[in-house]
């Protein structure tokens, strides 16, 4: 055995000196292979769900036209057949001269989470996880320390001593999750949006561990939503179903707001503590807002410059 | 290149290199599956190992990462504390390659190989330690530059793919370069390899230096936000990767009949002296910012040494992660540690595995906890994870365990070129 020059031919396929021995490798190395086999057989069903047009999509800027038309078609019958319901995929493009931006108006939000429900309706979010862009924190009263809040209360609201703070993407000018996709998956838009293509993303999540406001979210299973119950007004960038194993995020409703309308976030809010708008049009609300109020925006520090205003009334 | 006559032979002695490559490739394949028993047992069991990893990945794939214990609010788990390990180990290869080629120690020479091929092994680890972390692998091609779309030089992670691969073809080229000399019975031609060896010492520093960036890059968490990451991690990985290195000779020399001084071995005990003090240092300067501030950043630090809000799920491991690492360090300290003593393995084991713990989820998982929004979610890895992770380190084991097989045949000359036969070989 210590020298292998007298045995120029590879042990396995060489009969003699040692058959036994050889024979006994050869049945290891097909049981091996067989093992490995089987242990990847789950793959296999896995593709069974997936495409070769999908595998080769092309990243969504780089899309002509023509081929984005083939995308959403392709995409709406991937819905029907796997959820059962007619959608149709737009594609909602920035408005020249338009940058959004949104104001909360922290005294008289009543943390009654409309705003987290409206969202997880419109985006057509898991309902499993009851997922849902916006996580409001009951705050104590007395100063703005997330330590002290609590995201996960279970009472009427609103509680004496308490102040309500829902949080979402702040949709940074300067987004440390934009910065930090290793493949453009996540980009901003010229209206400001930062969008996800989540035929694109590969799921690394370094995007969630970058963000300092918890505004992205992964998709841990494919979603399940009953047919009846998904909305079938579905932006390619925004509130489309996303596949397992992607990044997700608020995008403003852009499929609503690039359209005239407002987000649905804001439309649910009972008490018109939200303010969206333009910022770039003197006479909108927000822009008001953002001259009259005494406006700050989360964690500052970090240099993010968050297109998401709080102020209070008093 | 001065001397003609080596340059009027070099172009036949590179036909006869070239024309002698497959027999060589034939006899490594004849040494990867022929050997003792105890070889057969550990290969089959490393293999097993690996297949139940390959087969908890194939379910993860295709069920969703729900399999795992990560979560919203801890979305990075045992797979990139693992990562972050790996890397650091192959980091440590250097720390053969800088005696022997910067201070010209002799005796390492003939050995720094096994480092290298330790760091191939690690980055191995380290790479499949990301791509089960990939939510979507069918899409890995969006990251090959040219083909995919590379944000590149904005990502740390682009940077990290460049330079773990970069590391890897280099102490490819490095270990199959001068394992195919020694095999040819010739003597290796520098200009072949020293530059690369050279550039793999400042490539080490690289590969955990921007491993550290990609945490310490990210302002929204300040656990990992300190400039002191880097160091830290250079530190201890000049500890866990010669400890590693340091078990590897032990069972290379009880294996085979490759025989060396105590020299080289008592060269990295001494590196590992300095590095570990240095880390310790550098982990008690952190604490005592993040403590005696006692400012907001400290609630990361606070959960992972004491537990805050009734969740303690770290702090078992970190003060075993720091028992370790102080007991290591004592032994270390011992005269008996230069000596081929038990008390030496002893040592390496504690600091690898309070490195391990230090590096990996000690550091990982304070970074989510509290979350950005200051929530307290805990993790603690599924049996998915569990499985993927050793499977992992298994696949790395077995890769590990051939190459230095072939390179112990190799250094024996149980395989080598037959002599005078480099044409006729090739036809055999």
């Amino acid at each position: 055995m210590n020298n292998l020059n007298s045995m120029p031919e590879l042990p396995i396929l060489n009969d003699q000196p040692t058959g036994r021995r050889s024979f006994l490798k050869a049945c290891g190395a097909t049981l091996g292979l067989a093992a490995w086999a089987t242990a990847l057989r789950p793959l296999t069903e896995w593709t069974e769900d997936l495409n070769v047009d999908e595998f080769l999509q092309k990243h969504y800027r780089e899309l002509t036209a023509d081929q984005k038309q083939a995308v959403f078609k392709r995409l709406e019958a991937e819905t029907k057949e796997n959820y059962g319901a007619d959608v149709h995929i737009t594609d909602s493009q920035p408005i020249p001269g338009v940058q959004f931006a949104y104001a909360l108006n922290l005294s008289i939000c009543i943390g009654c989470r409309k705003c987290a429900e409206a969202c997880h309706i419109e985006n057509n979010h898991d309902r499993t996880t009851n997922n849902s862009y916006i996580r409001v924190f009951e705050m104590q009263m007395g100063g703005i320390d997330f330590e002290k809040g609590n995201a996960t209360y279970d009472h009427p609201v609103p509680q004496p001593g308490k102040f309500y703070m829902p949080v979402q993407c702040q949709q940074c000018e300067n987004p440390p999750c934009v910065t930090a996709c290793p493949i453009e998956a996540t980009w901003q838009e010229d209206d400001g949006i930062v969008v996800v293509d989540y035929n694109w993303c590969i799921g690394c999540r370094y995007c969630e561990a970058a963000c300092p406001y918890h505004a992205r979210r992964f998709n841990w299973e494919k979603p399940e939503i009953p047919a009846e119950e998904i909305n079938p007004q579905q932006g390619y960038l925004s509130n489309r179903i996303r596949p397992q194993g992607v990044m997700e995020k608020c995008t403003f409703c852009l499929h609503r707001t690039r359209e005239g309308r407002m987000p649905a976030c804001l439309e649910a809010c009972p008490t018109g503590a939200r303010v969206f708008g333009n910022v770039l049009d003197p006479d909108s609300e927000i822009r008001w807002v953002i001259e009259n109020k005494r406006t700050f925006v989360l964690k500052e520090e970090l240099g993010t410059k968050p297109r998401f205003y709080y102020f209070f009334d008093e | 290149m001065t001397s003609t006559p080596a340059a009027a032979a070099a172009p036949g002695i590179q036909r006869d290199a070239i024309r002698s490559y497959p027999g060589f490739l034939w006899k490594a394949l004849g040494v990867a599956t022929n050997g003792t028993w105890l070889f057969y047992g550990w290969m089959t069991l490393l293999t097993a190992i690996a297949l139940v990893g390959a087969n908890a990945w194939a379910v993860q794939v295709r069920d969703g990462m729900i399999v795992t214990n990560m979560s919203d609010h801890v979305s990075w788990g045992l797979y990139i504390a693992n990562f972050t390990f790996c890397v650091g180990l192959a980091a440590g290869g250097v720390m053969m390659v800088i005696p022997a080629y910067l201070y010209d120690d002799e005796e390492m020479h003939g050995l720094v190989i096994i480092g290298e091929a330790v760091a191939v092994a690690a980055i191995i680890m380290s790479t499949l330690s990301v791509v089960v972390d990939l939510g979507r692998p069918d899409r890995f091609w969006h990251l090959i530059p040219g083909i995919g779309k590379f944000n590149w030089p904005m990502s740390m992670l682009t940077w990290d793919i460049i330079v773990l691969n970069g590391y890897l073809v280099i102490n490819l080229h490095i270990v199959g370069y001068l394992l195919y000399m020694k095999y040819l019975g010739r003597k290796p031609n520098p200009n072949w390899y020293v530059p690369f060896v050279f550039l793999s010492i400042i490539w080490a520093i690289s590969i955990h230096t921007v491993t550290a960036f990609l945490y310490c890059g990210l302002g929204g968490r300040p656990f990992w936000n300190t400039s002191l990451l880097a160091p830290r991690f250079l530190a201890s990985a000049f500890v866990s990767g010669p400890a590693f290195i340091l078990l590897v000779l032990r069972v290379l020399r009880m294996t085979t009949g490759w025989q060396w001084s105590p020299r080289p071995a008592q060269t990295l005990i001494q590196i590992i002296r300095v590095a570990m003090s240095i880390n310790l240092l550098m982990l008690a300067s952190e604490l005592f910012t993040l403590f005696y501030t006692g400012s907001g950043h400290a609630a990361a630090a606070r959960y992972l040494f004491f537990g805050s809000h009734g969740a303690n799920g770290l702090v078992a491991w970190i003060w075993t992660a720091i028992a370790l690492n102080l007991i290591g360090t004592v032994l270390f300290f011992q005269p008996a540690a230069l000596e081929r003593s038990w008390l030496r393995i002893a040592a390496c084991l504690c600091c690898i595995v309070g490195i391990w713990i230090e590096k990996g989820m000690g550091l990982v998982i304070p970074g989510f906890i509290p979350s950005t929004l200051h929530e307290v979610v805990e993790y603690a890895p599924s049996m998915t994870e569990w499985k993927i992770t050793t499977g992992i380190l298994a696949f790395g084991l077995l890769v590990l365990t051939l190459l230095v097989k072939l390179i112990a045949a190799v250094e024996l000359k149980q395989i080598s070129q037959p002599k005078g036969s480099g044409t006729t070989e090739a036809q055999a």
